[in-house]
């Protein structure tokens, strides 16, 4: 395959924010995961977790609590108010405010008609769900002290609130507070300060277990309002609690990161006696675990640490398999960098900024593992800050550099670039009116053309001209399909253009007739990738599961490379990767070539070589490397994989058949977070 | 090592209209030792009981008078002296209620200080530099005064030193922009005249303090820079030329000033070794907090520092002095025999008009500090470091002996735990009475030991120490065991009979105890052959001198081997000697292993058995089973091999070895290194063992003292050649060693390789 010239990027400075809450949906398994800019993020727990939507944060929304009714997702936050959020369209759908001061928390029974939330005034505030709506019903008894956490009995009759010092369980009929639970204070320095009660569980028996900042997790009986048991589970705080659905463990999440497991078993054998036991210990945090979420089969956790850990029971897997390995997912599924091909510019993509690089270059020669001499450094051209409170969702660069777009929920901004001598950047001022807002954006390969992911599906064909760019079409699919564009990609003849949508539809269009031409049969898992060769118009799909298909769009049938590859399958060591493909890529100069990566390896699958089978080693190029000229034909296969880098954001081939890899080291990362709680290690 | 304790407020201060302007004028000591004589700065004596903080008496001059010099105690005759409006001299009693009825007298010159120290008559200081006793001058009270300094020379400082019954006085002046210091001695009179060396910023020095030592005066004093000098001025007998002498300065003590000068700064000399210091800012705190702190000027090291709440109080305006009095050596103590010294806080300028100086005043092991609104207490307590006895620096013969020295016996409790209460400290507050008397049964059953100590028959000696070191808890002990074992040696050393084994073992397991504190308890077991004891110091005392060390492996050596093998030793040692012993006898049986060293180019070969070539050894002398000195002498010697030693101090003391000791010596030596290198014997980890390290430096150190001898003697011969081929399986092991350490930082370099860069073009090759 030969030798290849890499611009290793580290420059883009991605940081991904803390977790600050997360609700399980069991129906839909469903997990949505707030983070502290405000962004909301859906992760889909039967397509191998894969991030299906993202609602762009907004500078003034912070959220405390996240929770879902059926299928439809309220927060509420420190700014006092509730949102629905609008899982169609990314955004929130409304927002009320409460009138209660900051809400710390927000619940729903089991039978979704009501929301409660908790406030900092010490109102407990109950809403009636409505059909498109929630509605102020009325208040608990106001309590001195603010309302951290709430509890819903599962029989609805019953509400647990944790406040400073002390837990209320509350009668919902009469609103009136039947028990005072009182939580003792730390012992030592933290005795004068108040004990808050961060998290509480109403267990159908009337038990209430509370986590709170002296690091205790204690057992109430909520009919006598007695304490039963006290685990001092930390120096620090206990934060999070999440009950599983048999309600027969809990899981508690502390400020050293650790995730601790209590379960209601006999504590000797033969005994029918039960009680709440502290069994396991998991520490795969560095910070606070600020939320959790306890799965049928895994305990789902995040924190400062900015990171999501699905950590299976094992003791419910009878043999190894995908589902039973541990996953950290670090990066978005999503490409938050775009890569001007032609021109060899980056841009970058941050919730409040657009940066836009020139990448180096180097005219030097060298043999493999060489570094080579910069001829001129990497540039940044410019830093382009978002107008307005909403955070940007998507960017999009032309392969020539010469436009740039990006979106925000409420507005969508083009710009024109010249990047040649002098840099200088204009708006388009006038922008077509149904341009208000883009799932994902893409320009045509001769950056003629603008598409623009819509609401229910639909793409808004844009036309750039050098004085104006207007409205053309809007491509609607067939199937009525109200699910957001996550993925749009275009052929380099400008003829074709394909749109994934997170009922894994992917619908391809022909630009030419402004119409549809074909869908591409519907495959169980989201694509997380993909593009048209630039020379076959063959479409190339990458899923969540890591399956693997080529597409004739012009035949409008799987190619035979996809047949014979789906015929012998893939092999398991790349199936068993735990992190999606994000990109796809292909070689101008050989047709044969396509590039993909995930976080922690790119592959060039050289559909001219054999397919390896099971038995086949499949990361092989330290083997070919040791093998000689001669041998090495015999051992070749058509993945050809390379770790050397890792972290990957980005993996893109520029038309001068150079490779640009964007790394985001973890490390990195890590450094950047403020210092995790102070613990003592042996001989400190 | 110094302390400051947790001090206590004698009494509030009234702020005065001026901020910055102290409310106290000065503090004498009364007769009494506890009683502290406070003259604010404008009209009232006060006299303290200073471990009540209770006002015993208070005299107020009129409206309108001033006081214009703190008040004194004439110590011989019980009153009190006071300069009002420069010129009146009062003296009252403590019965005198009435400061205007007592006895007054109008002088003819402007008084500048009345100096008084016990063992002397109160002394006047006129402002033109004339010295009159008081007596004198009161008898004729409008006698002429001569006028000694030049017209624009002034006092800044000044003092007087009573020793040995000559009676000085000491003043500085300044005269534009130098300074002097001029000693005046009484009966007969005599005036010297010191010009100070001139500091390179020309600036003041900020405070000044004397003491007598060893028949000099000393004094201290502080430049805005940061330096502190010392100068030595003979006490007696030389009495120099007429004229102004230079005056010569060493330099003590470097303070860390950081960026600028010291604004205003005093430093008090505490000892021969302590210097407090207020008014400058601790080395590791932040700016603009008032510390006191102690520095040992020997090892420039901070000892001990106390943040002052509110401002340290200077004085504006008017000059201030004060006593000091403390005990010429602190260990001994010689204890109540006073040294009156006086300090001094020149005024430095700030502005054009107002100079402030911090005020500090130094009492019978108490600092006075007036800072906020109080005026605080705050005890303290310098002892010797226990290195710098070790090092036989400052060493003074008995001080250990003494009842005032409690030897500081560990640096462990001394750097983490509290500083126990010795009986040496004064720290006379009410609490501490308290507490003392309640510990006194205890503290008086320390007494009666010691006291049984010097008469006791040895069974009851034995058995009450062991009694009091089982009973007493650590605290405690670290005081008392010191004391127990000096006693213990000091009465074994007078009486041939008197000898307690058993105790002084309790008391060295108590792990208080370290060589300085007891240097003869050693040498005493030796002496008495209790090598049981020996092993015991050896492995438990952090610093035996080298000259020791060497009298012990001398001792060891030289004792038949019958003798030490009825003595119990240390179970640890002993059953590690024995696991060594047998191990290489099990060795030797093992399928005719052999250490590479005896065949110098058999690195490879050795794998293979040849149990035929062991027998083959040429060198007779090289029989591995056999260690060449008995079980329990080994183990005494591996105690040696154990023991810190520094080469240089070590190596002349060898020397002392005969030959044949030497050779012994180097054959066990050479036993261990062997045992060693075969890897049949794995050591037992957490027994004491010497490491081989440790094992090859001995052998070094005796071929390096010896190597002459042992090269003509006949005996050695084999002996060097073996020695000779350990060295050169050493150098082989340290050549292929060297090897892998190249090809270790090879791998390193590779690694290297990855740092982390924003961008580089790389090449990559994929197949």
């Amino acid at each position: 395959m030969g030798e290849l010239k890499v611009h290793r990027v580290r420059f883009f400075d991605y940081m991904p924010t803390a977790i600050r809450a997360m609700a399980f949906n069991a129906h839909t398994e469903r997990l949505a995961l707030a983070r502290m800019d405000g962004s909301v993020e859906i992760f889909n727990f039967t397509d191998h977790y894969f991030q299906e939507k993202v609602i762009p944060g907004k500078d003034s929304r912070s959220i405390e609590s996240l929770c879902w009714v059926g299928g439809r997702l309220f927060s509420a936050g420190l700014n006092g108010e509730i949102a629905e959020y609008d899982l169609e369209n990314l955004r929130p759908k409304y927002s009320l405010e409460a009138y209660g001061g900051p809400i710390w928390t927000v619940i729903s029974n089991t039978q979704g008609t009501q929301l409660a939330i908790g406030c900092e005034d010490g109102t407990v505030k109950l809403f009636e769900v409505l059909e498109e709506h929630i509605q102020f019903e009325r208040n608990l008894d106001r309590q001195k002290g603010r309302i951290i956490s709430l509890s819903w009995h599962p029989s609805g009759t019953h509400i647990a609130a944790g406040m400073m010092d002390m837990i209320r369980v509350f009668d919902v009929p009469t609103g009136h507070a039947v028990q005072r639970l009182l939580v003792d204070r730390g012992i030592g320095g933290s005795k004068s300060r108040e004990t808050v009660v961060w998290s509480v569980a109403f267990l159908s028996d009337h038990t209430v277990v509370s986590g709170d900042s002296a690091g205790k997790v204690q057992v109430w009986d909520g009919h006598t309002g007695t304490l039963v048991k006290t685990h001092l589970v930390t120096k620090w705080d206990v934060l999070a609690l999440s009950v599983s659905k048999d309600e027969s463990s809990v899981v508690a999440g502390t400020s050293e990161g650790t995730v601790i497991q209590f379960q209601f078993i006999a504590p000797t054998l033969h005994q029918q006696d039960k009680e709440w036991v502290r069994t396991r210990t998991f520490k795969n945090h560095t910070h606070d675990v600020r939320a959790l979420a306890e799965i049928e089969t895994a305990i789902v956790s995040g924190g400062m640490d900015t990171h999501l850990v699905v950590r299976p029971l094992l003791e419910k897997f009878d043999e190894k398999s995908h589902a039973s390995g541990l996953r950290k997912i670090h990066f978005p599924h999503r490409n938050l960098v775009s890569c001007a091909k032609k021109a060899g510019l980056l841009l970058f993509q941050f919730p409040g900024q657009l940066e836009l690089w020139r990448l180096g270059d180097s005219d030097g020669h060298g043999k493999p593992g060489d570094r080579l001499p910069l001829k001129w450094k990497p540039e940044k051209l410019l830093l382009l800050k978002r107008k307005g409170e909403d955070h940007i969702c998507c960017s999009a660069l032309s392969s020539c550099g010469g436009w740039l777009a990006y979106s925000t929920v409420s507005s969508v901004r083009i710009y024109r670039l010249q990047t040649d001598n002098n840099i200088s950047i204009t708006k388009v001022s006038k922008l077509p009116k149904v341009l208000r807002s883009a799932h994902q954006l893409c320009f045509s390969s001769d950056s003629s053309k603008m598409f623009a992911a819509s609401s229910q599906s639909s793409v808004l064909v844009i036309a750039l001209t050098q004085s104006e760019c207007k409205y053309v079409h809007t491509l609607k699919p067939k199937s009525g399909s109200r699910q957001p564009i996550h993925l749009m990609t275009t052929s380099v003849d400008g003829k074709w253009l394909a749109a994934a949508n997170s009922d894994c539809e992917i619908h391809v269009y022909n630009l030419q007739k402004l119409k549809l031409h074909c869908i591409v049969p519907v495959y169980g898992s989201c694509p997380s990738a993909m593009g048209i060769h630039p020379t076959t118009n063959n479409l190339t799909m990458v899923h969540a599961d890591q399956q693997l298909f080529e597409y004739s769009i012009v035949e409008k049938q799987y190619t035979d490379w996809s047949r014979k590859l789906q015929k012998q399958g893939l092999h398991n060591v790349w199936l068993d990767r735990d992190t999606p493909v994000t990109h796809v890529t292909f070689n101008p100069k050989n047709p044969n070539q396509v590039v993909l990566h995930d976080m922690h390896m790119f592959c060039i699958i050289d559909q001219s070589l054999p397919l390896p089978d099971q038995k086949t080693q499949f990361y092989n190029q330290m083997t070919l490397r040791s093998l000689s000229e001669q041998e090495r034909p015999s051992h070749l296969h058509a993945f050809k994989i390379c770790k050397t880098f890792q972290d990957l954001l980005c993996v893109s081939l520029l038309d001068d058949q150079s490779l640009v890899v964007v790394e985001r080291p973890l490390l990195a990362i890590t450094s950047q977070l403020p210092a995790p709680v102070r613990q003592k290690k042996f001989a400190t | 090592m110094a302390a400051l304790y947790e001090g206590f407020t004698l009494c509030g201060l009234v702020p005065t209209q001026n901020a910055s302007d102290s409310a106290i004028q000065g503090i004498e000591l009364d007769g009494d030792s506890d009683h502290a004589l406070v003259t604010d700065s404008t009209r009232s004596v006060t006299l303290y009981k200073v471990s009540d903080q209770k006002p015993l008496g208070s005299w107020t001059v009129k409206q309108g008078q001033l006081l214009t010099c703190p008040a004194v105690c004439n110590f011989q005759t019980k009153e009190y002296v006071v300069v009002s409006d420069n010129k009146v001299i009062r003296v009252w009693k403590d019965e005198d209620f009435n400061l205007d009825r007592a006895f007054k007298a109008t002088v003819s010159a402007d008084v500048w200080r009345v100096h008084s120290a016990p063992g002397g008559e109160p002394v006047v200081l006129f402002q033109r530099g004339a010295v009159r006793l008081l007596d004198s001058l009161l008898s004729a009270p409008q006698q002429p005064i001569e006028d000694v300094l030049s017209e624009e020379e002034v006092i800044r400082w000044s003092t007087n030193i009573v020793a040995e019954k000559q009676h000085f006085v000491l003043f500085t002046t300044e005269q534009k922009g130098e300074h002097f210091l001029y000693v005046q001695r009484l009966n007969p009179n005599t005036l010297q005249k010191y010009r100070l060396e001139r500091e390179d910023s020309r600036s003041a020095p900020l405070s000044f303090s004397a003491s007598l030592r060893d028949k000099h005066i000393n004094l201290l004093y502080l430049y805005p820079n940061g330096c502190v000098y010392q100068s030595v001025v003979a006490a007696r007998g030389y009495v120099g030329p007429e004229g102004v002498q230079a005056l010569p300065r060493s330099l003590r003590l470097r303070l860390p000033v950081g960026e600028g000068e010291l604004g205003a700064a005093s430093a008090v000399a505490l000892d021969e070794a302590h210097v407090a210091v207020v008014g400058m800012p601790h080395p590791s705190a932040r700016t603009g907090k008032d510390f006191l702190c102690i520095w040992n000027t020997n090892f420039q090291t901070l000892q001990a520092g106390k943040e002052m709440a509110g401002r340290i109080h200077g004085q504006v305006g008017i000059r201030i002095w004060s006593y000091i009095f403390f005990a010429s050596n602190f260990n001994q103590m010689t204890l109540y025999l006073y040294l009156a010294l006086k300090i001094h806080f020149t005024p430095i300028y700030i502005n054009d008009h107002s100079f402030i100086s911090p005020q500090v005043w130094c009492y019978l092991g108490k600092l006075f500090v007036p800072h906020g609104k109080a005026l605080s207490v705050i005890p303290y307590e310098c002892q010797k470091s226990s290195l710098a006895s070790a090092l036989g620096k400052l060493r003074h013969a008995g001080i250990a002996v003494s009842k005032s020295s409690v030897a500081v016996p560990s640096w462990n409790t001394l750097l983490h735990g509290n500083q126990p209460q010795g009986p040496a400290k004064i720290v006379a507050t009410r609490k501490s009475k308290l507490s003392r008397k309640s510990q006194s049964v205890q503290a008086l059953t320390v007494d009666q030991v010691l006291k049984l100590i010097k008469t006791g028959p040895v069974d009851e000696v034995q058995r009450e120490v062991e009694a009091l070191v089982s009973r007493g808890d650590a605290q405690d002990l670290q005081l008392s065991v010191g004391q127990l074992a000096c006693h213990l040696v000091a009465r074994s050393q007078a009486e041939t009979t008197f000898y307690t084994p058993g105790a002084l073992a309790q008391l060295v397991r108590t792990q208080c105890l370290c060589h300085s504190v007891c240097p003869d308890l050693l040498l005493l077991a030796l002496e008495h052959k209790d090598y049981f004891l020996c092993q015991l110091c050896l492995q438990l005392f952090p610093d035996i001198p080298e000259v020791v060390t060497c009298a012990c492996l001398k001792t060891f050596i030289s004792v038949p081997d019958g003798d030490v093998e009825m003595v119990s030793l240390e179970p640890d040692s002993v059953s590690f000697m024995e696991g060594l012993v047998v191990a290489g006898a099990r060795g030797g049986q093992q399928n005719g292993f052999s250490p590479p060293l005896f065949e110098e180019d058999s690195c490879d070969a050795h794998h293979q058995p040849k149990p035929t070539q062991h027998q083959d050894k040429k060198n007779p002398t090289l029989q591995l089973e056999a260690c060449p000195v008995g079980l329990h002498k080994a183990v005494l010697l591996n105690e040696v091999l154990q023991t810190p030693y520094s080469d240089n101090l070590l190596l002349p003391h060898l020397k002392d070895l005969n030959t044949q000791q030497v050779i012994l010596f180097l054959q066990y030596l050479q036993f261990v290194y062997l045992k060693y290198s075969q890897d049949v014997y794995t050591q037992t980890p957490g027994l004491r063992s010497p490491t081989v390290t440790q094992v090859i430096d001995w052998v070094c150190l005796l071929l390096d003292a010896h190597f002459t001898v042992l090269v003509m003697a006949p005996d050695a011969k084999g002996l060097l050649s073996n020695l000779n081929s350990f060295v050169k399986s050493q150098v082989k092991l340290f050549s292929e060693l060297g090897k892998i350490e190249g090809s270790l930082q090879g791998l390193h370099k590779m690694k290297l390789s990855k740092d982390i860069s924003q961008y580089s073009i790389e090449v990559i090759e994929l197949f």
